[in-house]
């Protein structure tokens, strides 16, 4: 049996990143998510696996130390809280335009601004609508305990390499900080120079009288080129989104009524689903585990199954408005939230549940 | 009788070639701009040092963003100052490699300023051309950090007032002070001469980047006549008598040299 271990969920970014052949780290500290730089140098992978570890100066150069890292084929990545990730915004959008693969880790804090430093979901349209300059997309993967916080980085990578595209773990304070029994996977090496060559032929490893340069760019002064690339670019994002929808559902098959939460606010609904139940109602829940691509067909589905549905997000309403994009008017959709750090407890959301549907 | 020009060109005779590594393509650069010839000691210098292959290029934003164009090796295309940035990660996740960055004095010494000295003082072991012509080319000749006082640009109209626009930044003296950088020098292509001592020093820079010492930074004092609105002989004058005034000629640092 694959050994467990309790750990934060940032502890287990940092872990996970150790163990699954990651190159390389670059980061800045800031609260809710230092524990991640914080393990990494303690557990001094670069003596082991030969990962590199650095503390930018900023996460501006963080994320272009990323880009640099990203432009040969190496595995690497970052990971910062909503004040720093709106900083790095702009290297994303520049990896997107230059098609390269990474892994941002985002532990969603409250805003705007500076904000608190207690957990929020209120990033949601900041990431999965882009979050930078142009029209692109980030892969956008929710997890929802310290196992998911472990388990995306690989996963994440996967998708990141697959589509040369950046990928963003949207997580928040509560996964960062939360400690939960992790199961630890098979170590896998990190990729020899060789592999690199074989699966990131376009990455800057120095050219050989055998090829041509290779160019890490996202520049083109001709409209003509750029407009196809943006079109190669909606090429890409709709294979994403046939492909790579994640989703999982609870207690949805007999459900009359449906609950939509990401990230932690999926555990509280699985309470609320739970509680709903046990006094005759049937309430289920979809969590989004992709949020973009986002699970619009199986939200629509069940548009037609439910009498309404609730979006319920530690924000003033963002996720919301896919949800009611992808149901398309055929049953209502409500909304709860809490802002600024707080968090809503299992009753809380009944309450309002019941409220919103007329059963109070 | 007259010599063809079949004959002119049989081996014995060619005195001079454009290194196998500038490629054919027509630069964009103004007649009269330093970076066509820095472009050429960069790419001469790896061609002599026969590093193609494990040389990695970051080109800035400014009128150098297409050096990758002309240098016929990887190259990665930066953010506007992130240069440094992203040669720092290559540089430490391929640490076999030769990693320069290309960058004016916009990308460098204005929007770039934290990633330059950051790198300075972790010691990356980078190499830095740093092509200072006090003013911003690409964008139309607007007031960049090192422009002189009394200098006339775009933002500048009536000349660079210190009360207005503060004092220029004489960048490779600041770094210059900082634990982690090895070499520190300035020079010029304006002249035969110059150009050759420009050429020796990018080639100290590269060859010091392998030794573990830290970082090699070699500003070019360059002309830019078209942001200038001179001739490019005039503005060859003007530099010499005005910008190496504030920006002299000459090593700052060499921590194997100096005594």
């Amino acid at each position: 049996m694959a050994e467990k271990i309790l750990m934060k969920g940032n502890e287990a970014i940092a872990i996970s990143a150790i163990r699954n052949g990651v190159d390389g780290y670059f980061g800045y500290p800031i609260t809710p998510q230092s524990e991640v730089m914080e393990t990494l140098m303690k557990e001094k992978p670069w003596e082991t696996t030969g990962m590199v570890v650095l503390q930018a100066e900023s996460e501006t150069s963080s994320i272009n130390m990323v880009y640099g890292g990203a432009s040969c084929g190496k595995k690497v990545m970052t990971s910062s809280s909503s004040p720093g990730v709106s900083l790095m915004c702009e290297g994303i959008s520049y990896m997107a335009g230059a098609e390269l693969p990474c892994v941002v880790v985002d532990v969603m804090r409250g805003g705007p601004g500076l904000g608190t430093i207690q957990p929020s979901q209120s990033d949601y349209n900041q990431i999965v609508k882009g979050g930078g300059h142009g029209d692109y997309h980030n892969i956008v993967i929710a997890p929802a305990s310290a196992q998911d916080m472990y388990d995306f980085v690989d996963w994440g990578f996967e998708l990141a390499f697959k589509y040369r595209n950046p990928v963003v773990v949207l997580a928040d304070g509560i996964i960062g900080q939360m400690m939960e029994k992790v199961e630890m996977h098979p170590m896998k090496p990190r990729r020899t120079d060789k592999e690199i060559l074989e699966t990131a032929p376009w990455a800057t490893t120095g050219k050989p009288s055998t090829r041509e340069r290779n160019i890490i760019t996202s520049l083109s002064l001709d409209a003509d080129i750029q407009e196809r690339f943006n079109r190669k670019l909606k090429d890409k994002y709709r294979i994403i989104e046939e492909t790579e929808v994640k989703y999982s559902e609870y207690m949805t098959e007999d459900a009359e009524y449906l609950f939509v939460a990401f990230g932690c606010s999926s555990r509280i609904c699985e309470a609320v689903v739970d509680e709903l139940r046990a006094d005759g109602i049937k309430a289920g829940l979809l969590r989004p585990i992709t949020l973009y691509p986002f699970p619009k067909d199986e939200i629509a589905r069940l548009g037609r199954q439910v009498k309404s549905m609730m979006s319920v997000e530690l924000n003033l309403g963002q996720m919301v408005e896919d949800v009611r994009l992808a149901v398309n008017g055929t049953c209502p959709v409500y909304f709860y939230g809490r802002q600024g750090g707080n968090i809503y407890t299992p009753e809380e959301i009944v309450a309002e549940f019941r409220k919103a549907n007329g059963m109070a | 009788m007259s010599i063809s020009i079949e004959e002119i060109k049989k081996p014995e005779n060619i005195v001079y070639r454009k290194p196998a590594l500038l490629t054919d393509n027509v630069m964009h650069y103004c007649p009269g701009c330093s970076h066509g010839t820095v472009h050429k000691l960069v790419a001469e210098v790896i061609e002599e040092m026969g590093i193609q292959d494990k040389t990695i290029g970051v080109c800035p934003v400014g009128c150098s963003v297409f050096a990758y164009n002309y240098i016929d090796i990887d190259w990665q295309e930066a953010a506007h100052g992130r240069a440094p940035a992203l040669a720092t990660a290559t540089k430490r996740l391929c640490p076999d490699k030769y990693v320069f960055t290309y960058q004016g004095d916009g990308d460098l010494a204005s929007i770039g300023t934290a990633e330059i000295i950051h790198a300075c003082g972790r010691g990356e072991n980078i190499v830095v051309i740093f092509i200072n012509n006090g003013i911003y080319g690409m964008t139309g000749g607007q007031m960049a950090p090192t422009t002189l006082i009394g200098m006339k640009t775009a933002t500048t109209p009536y000349g660079r007032d210190p009360k207005l626009n503060g004092f220029p930044l004489v960048i490779a003296d600041m770094l210059a002070h900082l634990d982690g950088t090895a070499y520190i020098t300035r020079q010029s292509v304006h002249t035969a001469p110059a150009a050759r001592k420009a050429k020796s020093a990018i080639r100290k820079a590269f060859e010091y980047s392998q030794k573990g010492i830290g970082l090699s930074f070699v500003e070019i004092v360059s002309t830019c006549n078209s942001g200038w609105k001179m001739s490019p002989v005039d503005a060859n004058k003007w530099m010499v008598e005005h910008m190496f005034a504030k920006y002299p000629i000459g090593d700052i640092k060499d921590v194997l040299n100096d005594k």
